[in-house]
């Protein structure tokens, strides 16, 4: 099912769903549109549903419900038996297509080269381009908090003491 | 839990083409069967059940299943790609414990003491397990003679697999009604219900 050993640049499928999971639709389309039409049967059509998101937010790491968001997820399969799967943010049922049929690219020896550079390059320059954006944006509000030490002989415990 | 962690999907067929309006006609169908017992149905879909397991059999759990519902396989089925197929289409939960299930599939080779299964309770007896039976053949052509709720007068069916034999275990399971399970036969596109209130005779 994997192919992890062929090419180590985007590695293991897991790597490369995510990066077609936050693939923008036109990226997806414009390289889609250099494979000819592939025939296609859904495994499941693409269907739009909510999942609660977890994180360790509190300050004592448990987990914690942040709060739900939609999710539009798809499998197919293509003519030579390849299935491809795709889970997205949102609701466009045609990126979710677009999505699984990448990834289902991406397991034949055929396409995979062509989707990589294509795809995946562009796709993943882009991501690491935002979140450096996004890191430099939150960099210049950054605020550095520090706390003055109280010197010896507080007034207010001296107070209580009293 | 008999739950395959990762699942070659390439393996995995092809479910309802329409999932609300083909889930709808076999439910339609699974309906008129417990209406009138003993009468054939055919359960016409175009899905790509997993080896194993027939096309009838697989489009009645697909319209019946969903994610709270409790499935327990017979070992026929567990060797195969079945549980996989009905976990990804239904999302379904695959239990080891047949008494701890909603819905039981099984061949009559492997059919368990139906009495032990799930039977309800009192307050709740549709809560009880629902055994999908898959067999090589059923037809009208005499076998057993079915009475009851829902046939008029008499009605015969005879169940490839399933002799006399079976008779005393399904009546084991119908004596304390209104708890007990209801059976469904699947032989490759037909369908024949047996619900709790039909009475068997050889």
């Amino acid at each position: 099912m994997f192919h992890s050993v062929d090419n180590a640049r985007f590695g293991d499928r897991q790597t490369w769903i995510k990066i077609l999971a936050r693939a923008p639709e036109h990226m997806l389309e414009s390289a889609l549109a250099l494979v000819p039409a592939q025939s296609r049967t859904w495994l499941r059509r693409p269907e739009t549903g909510l999942f609660m998101v977890q994180g360790r937010v509190g300050g004592t790491g448990n987990r914690f419900n942040v709060g739900e968001m939609t999710v539009t997820r798809c499998a197919l399969r293509l003519a030579c038996g390849t299935a491809g799967v795709a889970y997205i943010q949102g609701r466009s049922h045609h990126r979710a297509e677009m999505a699984a049929l990448a990834d289902a690219l991406l397991q034949t020896d055929q396409y995979r080269p062509l989707i990589e550079t294509a795809l995946l390059e562009p796709v993943s320059g882009y991501l690491n381009e935002k979140t450096r954006d996004q890191a430099r944006k939150a960099q210049s509000t950054r605020v550095d908090f520090f706390t003055v030490a109280r010197e010896a002989g507080d007034p207010d415990a001296e107070e209580e003491g009293a | 839990m008999t739950a395959p962690s990762l699942v070659d999907l390439s393996s995995i067929g092809r479910g309802f083409e329409d999932l609300a309006l083909d889930s709808q006609a076999v439910f339609r169908q699974v309906l008129s069967a417990f209406s009138k017992p003993g009468e054939i149905q055919l359960a016409a879909t175009d899905i790509e059940s997993p080896e194993g397991l027939h096309p009838a059999a697989a489009a009645v759990l697909l319209a019946l299943l969903d994610q709270d519902t409790r499935l327990w396989l017979s070992p026929a089925f567990t060797r195969g790609v079945a549980g996989a197929y009905l976990r990804f289409h239904t999302g379904c939960i695959l239990t080891d414990n047949p008494q701890a299930a909603d819905f039981v599939l099984a061949r009559p080779d492997d059919l368990p003491r139906l009495s032990e299964l799930s039977l309800g309770s009192e307050e709740y007896p549709e809560r009880s397990a629902t055994v999908v039976v898959q067999v090589d053949d059923l037809n009208n052509k005499d076998g057993w003679r079915l009475s009851g709720p829902g046939i008029d007068g008499q009605a015969n069916l005879n169940v490839a697999g399933l002799d006399d034999s079976f008779l005393p275990v399904w009546r084991e399971s119908q004596l304390h009604f209104p708890r007990g399970v209801d059976l469904i036969f699947t032989g490759a596109d037909r369908l024949v219900a047996m619900p709790r209130t039909t009475r068997a005779e050889a």
